[in-house]
């Protein structure tokens, strides 16, 4: 479903260039569920805002369900995030003076396919499916506790049921234990509706609940293998 | 994203800093209710004048010494600055010129007034005994100048009532007083009737004598600073006044109409130039007006970009959900539009009850056009566009990236 061929991303500032990726490939089949760990400074955000369209590699080429997104315009790439990309971010980003709901119902406002009126079922379905109790629907979002938040966060990625979910450092701000919990909201995703996830994360211990690992440094992939769970599974 | 969405998305960001939002609207409500009020005074005293003006009467010439002039300069505030118009000039127009009704002498000069302690400087009339017809001024209260007064050359005073006001205080009888004009002291006989201010020379404060009173004690010599002639219709006018420029040019002995010594304007010209003046100052008004509004536009801009700034987190995100820059962009200048769309409105109310509190307490008469407030109107969305354009751009063109990174 996803196919990078050779990307690279120069930063250029007065006469310093940055080398952030030096020539990434990798293929992604749909249902997959990839993390993408790295030292901070690898590179794997940058090539993270590249998969998610926000960002135009300098070279390489990037297929996203077989179409190449380097030749889209700009609002054209605005209707792929809309219809296919839902994004998880480490610091949520919830509007904070909007209902939960509110915020879910969101990413539909730009989509024009959506009707007004099937926007509450869609936002009511993805809570359901991120776990989020019915009760807190209609607090504000600055009401929740922030295991709850990036649970919204997350039906806000699933609620216009997106080919590729992006997550990036998703537990970054959350304690060990709601940490957990959203991951294995990611791995429930994954398994039970066949969502394929991308998972930015520096932890080892994050990128295990993923079924691949690529390993990123200084721009280049060191490592791309299956992660342990999957190869005790397999063992088993 | 359908237009009522938008509208949702801009009535929570605005509520949502209700105060900063009630603040920048002032600004324009303040902006949209002084241009209607301002222009509604300018527009009230252009009227006043056509009336005051109208109410003269339209058959009417005047003839003033010095060269022709533009309709701009036409106005001065003392008249006679020229000395070339005699008595034998109003007497020559008054025998060879046709359809003449009456034709009045005049000699005025600036004069200090005196009695017992107070003082206070006008102009001094020194009229024959046709003027009185012609202007139709009546008096209020004691008589208005005898012919046999006239012609005598007694020393006796006719007050305009703003002068009877300053000297003597408001409603009182000064028939019968002794009054100082310059050195000299005359008997006051009669106060006017008010007539009200016709542009920039109040016809209430003036004081009215014999002609030959005025050229015997102060100006000392016999010309005159003008001559009104009154015609019998007002279809005759123009001819009335072709015959006075040809009889005067050859009496003066100039041949060239270009260069003429004295100047000849009716009651049309009168208006046309009081209304260029009073249509200045509704120009002026509004200006001073307009220039409160461009604050407060700039006010909105300024609160735009705060908000802009403010929000550039938030931005990213939506970028990042599949908002595209035209959908951001909408939305702030929406905002922005809204503010001033309220601030017009509040101000049109607030500018309709200053114009109607000024006509009735403050003594000026107004008149709200409909022009001024739909223009008002126009001008405040057009200011939330115009304003409102450069922080929806910015916010707009923000890359997602960096807005999202923003802290």
């Amino acid at each position: 479903m996803i196919a990078c061929e050779n990307i690279t991303k120069t930063y250029k500032t007065g006469d310093a260039q940055t080398d952030v990726l030096k020539g990434i490939s990798f293929e992604i089949k749909k249902g997959e569920f990839v993390a993408i760990i790295g030292p901070s400074g690898s590179g794997k955000s940058t090539l993270m805002h590249i998969l998610g369209t926000l960002d135009r590699p300098t070279s390489g080429k990037y297929f996203l369900n077989g179409q190449d997104m380097l030749k889209l315009s700009d609002n054209e790439l605005a209707g792929i995030r809309s219809q296919k990309i839902g994004f998880v971010f480490q610091s949520f980003n919830l509007l904070p003076r909007a209902s939960v709901l509110r915020n879910v119902m969101l990413p539909l406002v730009y989509d024009n396919n959506v009707k007004k009126e099937k926007r509450e079922e869609k936002a009511a379905q993805a809570l359901l499916s991120a776990g989020l109790d019915e009760d807190k629907w209609h607090h504000l979002s600055s009401q929740l506790s922030g295991g709850q938040m990036q649970r919204v966060a997350i039906a806000r990625a699933l609620v216009n049921n997106p080919d590729l979910i992006l997550a990036d450092e998703p537990t970054g701000n959350l304690d060990s234990k709601t940490g957990d919990i959203v991951l294995d909201a990611f791995c429930r995703l994954n398994k039970d509706f066949g969502h394929t996830i991308i998972l930015i994360t520096h932890e080892r211990y994050v990128a295990e609940h993923a079924d691949r690992i690529i390993e990123m440094k200084d721009g280049l992939i060191v490592a791309d293998e299956a992660s342990s769970k999957t190869n005790l599974l397999k063992e088993k | 994203m359908v237009l009522t969405d938008l509208i949702g998305e801009t009535y929570t960001s605005l509520l949502s800093n209700k105060s900063r939002s009630a603040l920048t609207i002032l600004g324009i409500v303040i902006g949209i209710a002084s241009v209607i009020t301002m222009v509604s005074i300018g527009q009230g005293s252009t009227k006043d004048i056509e009336s005051n003006i109208q109410a003269l009467g339209s058959n009417l010439l005047v003839v003033s010494p010095g060269a022709q002039r533009s309709f701009g300069t036409m106005v001065r505030s003392s008249a006679g600055s020229a000395s070339t118009l005699t008595e034998e000039d109003a007497e020559a127009i008054k025998q060879s010129v046709e359809n003449l009704k009456a034709v009045s002498s005049l000699v005025s000069t600036n004069q200090q007034v005196i009695y017992k302690g107070n003082n206070t400087r006008v102009s001094v009339y020194g009229i024959d005994s046709a003027y009185q017809s012609i202007k139709s001024l009546e008096a209020e209260m004691g008589s208005f100048l005898s012919g046999e007064q006239i012609s005598k050359g007694a020393k006796v005073a006719v007050l305009g009532p703003t002068v009877r006001g300053d000297l003597f205080g408001e409603d009182s009888d000064p028939t019968g007083q002794k009054i100082k004009i310059g050195d000299q002291q005359f008997t006051v006989i009669g106060i006017t009737k008010a007539k009200g201010s016709s542009g920039t020379s109040s016809a209430d404060n003036i004081i009215y004598v014999p002609i030959s009173v005025v050229e015997h004690y102060f100006t000392g010599n016999k010309s005159l600073s003008s001559i009104n002639i009154e015609v019998v219709s007002d279809k005759l006018m123009a001819s009335a006044e072709e015959d006075i420029t040809s009889l005067l040019l050859v009496r003066h002995k100039i041949s060239d109409a270009g260069s003429a010594d004295f100047s000849i304007m009716n009651q049309a010209d009168i208006m046309e130039t009081m209304s260029s003046v009073s249509g200045t100052m509704t120009l002026l008004l509004g200006a001073v007006a307009g220039i409160s509004l461009i604050v407060g536009g700039i006010g909105i801009m300024n609160m735009m970009l705060t908000t802009v700034t403010e929000r550039t987190r938030e931005i990213g995100l939506r970028k990042s959900l599949g908002a595209r820059s035209a959908d951001i962009g909408s939305q702030f200048l929406l905002e922005s539009i809204t503010l001033t769309f309220v601030g017009g409105a509040v101000g049109i109310l607030l500018g309709i009850a200053a114009s109607f509190l000024v006509d009735k307490f403050g003594g000026t008469t107004t008149v709200i056009s409909a022009w001024s407030i739909i223009l008002s109107f126009f001008v405040s969305a057009a200011i939330g566009i115009m304003f409102g354009y450069y922080p929806a751009r910015k916010a707009s063109l923000l890359n997602p990236i960096e807005a999202l990174r923003y802290e």
